[in-house]
């Protein structure tokens, strides 16, 4: 396979993850505006900084506003984190990979593409917010659908699962470092209502909010849910769970190449600081220097599978 | 569809009851439907010079023009014998040129000629094919009158149309498959990648490797050179992903450099090979037409055949055909005046307003003007142009080509079609029963270049 398609298709995935991410991060927005008093436009800063346009967007907007910050969010093509950028540019990556695709895939993701390319092309109206984002989560799951039931599980797949997971890793370490350090306050006022919303919401922008209850009881604790989005394996957008995926999927990698590269070491490495990692060690330590390290790891080893396996676009 | 007696000509006569019993409100939502399946299959192409057009589509019309198995017979021996002998043109013009020595063809016309590559005198490619595939142009014009318009021995384009619109046509009307007996022409990947693996140089040792050149995403057939390389299961490839390493044509790959052995490439000769040809071309491969001389990679179809599509070579091909194969031509060429002759001249400029003058070296339906429908000043302009450079231009009669069907709000209503089926070389020849029908879908218009506002339908050849 070409150095290119497989940059390609681990980009195309990257973007498509990132899509569906932003959507979700925008309903938690919405659901926490229509379901506590005295919300306020302010409350959009946070989502914002989980998605890291907060910056980006002050250069567009001068004033901070649900609705400027939705249509940021969902529709402006000059934010690169959109989700129509995102999903222009996960189309473009497989327009460009078209052979390494089946036609399932490929007519699963033009065909979202052009059904979102429609729904954002015109003015956002707040009645229309609930469905259009049904839309991109329903759009983007029939693009896995199809990828799951027709790809063959060759080096194409890995390398397509290896980008969702690094962008997955990636969105659900910074909605809660974002979370952790805006909004979490001393430790011992945990459990108060103020927590509750916020935890709530960060459970809602990984659409975790039903599952954490059949976990841990349904209470909202700090550490349980830090525990859930980092080290529950169980959970599909945890930390450890993206990382299973990735060291396997790194793992047929290395059996059908015949050779171990770097990131097999790094990936490994990070793997196992989640298995055997405690919550509470985490905490001691501080979840913003974990979280920040995260980060930084995780870009490190898509670095290096873009070296080892020479990327190029 | 009908003859004058206004009864279904027989090949019709299925389709024709079909249709008699079909709701019209029921077909124009098919149209809708078919548009909606090529929309998201993605068949777009690109026109050039539109800016905000980037992807377009090809209408397509519903109703299948049909091919008895008898006119098929006829038309497909035309063909063989006409791409043989192009072969043995273009292995004469680049060996012995017996056609020259033999008075046949003027030595300019071939040596001066820009499509001619000096490169590749002598120079014999792998099994002795240089026309890989094919897509010659038919025109009808009566029951048994069929006319070869061009000869596409280059890089005919179109294929995936042919498959799309028959993929479409078994989606929408499964039940016309059941009443007529119509041949396979899904077969033609599989077909392309055995006819290109056969062809393997040389210095292939195992199993050939094959791959699609593209000149990338911009391309305005992008869209087909990823749907042929997807359908054959090898490598679609951009001239950046290549790189002559140890005398022979490698890809980056995600395990490094690997070798491909045979290219089909959908790139011009000119921009091949940067360091053969254009020097600027950023969509070749330095060094490939050394790699190929030493007889480790084919390239398909081969450098060099872009002179078949010549149209003063054109005019000559009855000629050729009878000079290769010692037979006369099956299939008969359009009259053509050349315009480097001063008596073809004289006629053509005096008789303009009747005929249609082409480029020499155009395609695409560009460069060209039809005196009946052009204005006045157009002609003049044209004219002008014309005695400038009169080698430059090759003219033809229009012809009162035929009309099939195809479907409108109102029913349905007659429109000018070409028929390009698409031939596979290798050590036999292979033409698939079908092939791609471009309909001008103006009105009275005989243009049929998707460029220019043609449309495609699918294209049956029934079983005897």
């Amino acid at each position: 396979m070409l150095g290119r398609t497989a940059n390609g298709l681990y980009w195309m995935f990257r973007y498509i993850e990132r899509a569906e991410n932003i959507a979700r991060l925008v309903d938690a927005g919405l659901r926490v505006s229509l379901t506590r008093a005295g919300s306020s436009d302010e409350d959009w800063h946070g989502v914002l900084e989980s998605a890291g346009v907060r910056e980006a967007y002050s250069e567009v907007h001068a004033e901070l506003t649900a609705a400027d910050a939705i249509d940021y969010l969902l529709r402006d093509t000059s934010n690169p984190s959109s989700v129509m950028s995102c999903i222009e540019f996960g189309r473009n990556n497989a327009r460009m990979v078209r052979t390494a695709l089946t036609r399932e895939t490929w007519e699963a993701t033009n065909e979202c593409w052009i059904d979102l390319k429609a729904r954002l092309s015109r003015k956002l109206k707040q009645t229309d917010l609930p469905e259009l984002i049904d839309v991109i989560k329903h759009r983007c799951g029939l693009i896995r659908g199809a990828f799951h039931g027709s790809m063959l599980r060759n080096d194409l797949y890995n390398f397509s699962r290896i980008g969702t997971f690094i962008e997955r890793a990636d969105n659900t370490s910074r909605i809660l470092d974002v979370k952790y350090y805006v909004l979490l306050p001393a430790i011992s006022q945990v459990g108060s209502k103020l927590d509750n919303y916020q935890w709530e919401s960060i459970l809602r922008s990984v659409s975790a909010h039903r599952s954490y209850g059949w976990v841990y009881d349904g209470e909202y604790q700090s550490a349980n849910i830090a525990d859930f989005l980092i080290l529950k394996v169980q959970m599909p957008r945890s930390l450890a769970y993206c990382y299973e995926k990735i060291v396997s999927n790194l793992g047929y990698l290395g059996e059908t190449y015949g050779e171990q590269v770097k990131a097999h070491e790094t990936a490994a490495a990070i793997h196992s600081t989640l298995k055997r990692g405690s919550i509470s060690d985490i905490m001691d330590h501080g979840l913003h220097e974990f979280l920040e390290d995260f980060v930084s790891r995780n870009n490190q080893l898509s670095a290096e599978i873009s070296e080892g396996y020479r990327f190029y676009q | 569809m009908l003859t004058a007696e206004n009864l279904p000509r027989p090949p019709y006569k299925t389709y024709h009851e079909w249709y008699a019993s079909q709701d019209a409100a029921h077909l124009i939502r098919k149209t809708q439907d078919a548009e909606n399946i090529f929309r998201k299959t993605g068949i777009t192409f690109a026109v050039y010079g539109h800016a905000d057009s980037s992807e377009k589509l090809i209408p397509f019309d519903i109703i299948p023009r049909i091919i008895s198995a008898r006119e098929w017979r006829k038309l497909a021996q035309g063909i063989e014998q006409r791409v043989l002998a192009l072969n043995a043109f273009l292995d004469d013009i680049y060996h012995k040129q017996e056609i020259i020595k033999a008075g046949r063809i003027p030595r300019a016309l071939i040596e001066r000629n820009v499509t001619f590559l000096p490169e590749m005198i002598g120079f014999k490619p792998p099994g002795g094919v240089y026309t890989h595939i094919v897509g010659t142009d038919i025109v009808r014009t009566g029951e048994d009158q069929f006319y070869v318009l061009e000869d596409n021995a280059r890089t005919p384009s179109g294929v995936s149309y042919m498959l799309e619109n028959r993929e479409t046509m078994m989606q929408m009307f499964p039940e016309l498959f059941t009443l007529n007996k119509v041949q396979r022409v899904e077969d033609y990947p599989r077909l392309l990648r055995q006819s290109l693996a056969s062809l393997a140089p040389p210095g292939c040792k195992g199993r050939p490797r094959v791959a699609v050149l593209t000149p990338g995403i911009f391309n305005s057939a992008y869209y087909e050179h990823s749907f042929l390389a997807d359908q054959m299961g090898v490598e679609l490839v951009e001239g950046a992903d290549l790189r002559v390493i140890d005398g022979r044509v490698k890809m980056r790959t995600t395990r490094g450099y690997e070798a491909i052995d045979v290219l089909y490439r959908r790139v011009d000769d000119d921009f091949l090979d940067p360091m053969t040809f254009r020097a600027d071309s950023a969509l070749g491969i330095p060094g490939i037409m050394d790699v190929y001389r030493a007889g480790n990679i084919t390239i398909a179809n081969a450098p060099g055949t872009g002179i078949c599509d010549d149209k003063a070579i054109y005019s000559y091909m009855p000629e050729i055909v009878e000079f290769y194969t010692g037979r006369k031509a099956l299939l008969e060429n359009v009259p053509t005046w050349r315009c480097s002759e001063p008596d073809s001249l004289k006629y053509v400029l005096e008789h303009i307003e009747e005929l249609v003058v082409k480029e020499v070296h155009g395609s695409g339906g560009y460069g060209m003007l039809v005196g009946p429908t052009a204005s006045k000043k157009e002609r003049t302009d044209f004219a002008e142009k014309l005695a400038a450079r009169p080698d430059n231009y090759i003219a033809q009669p229009t012809l009162a080509l035929s009309t099939v069907p195809i479907f409108v709000n109102k029913g349905i209503a007659p429109r000018h079609v070409d028929l390009r089926p698409y031939v596979l070389v290798s050590d036999k020849v292979k033409i698939i029963p079908g092939g791609l029908t471009r309909v001008a879908l103006k009105q009275g218009s005989l243009v049929v270049n998707s460029s220019q506002g043609g449309g495609t339908k699918d294209t049956w050849v029934l079983e005897d």
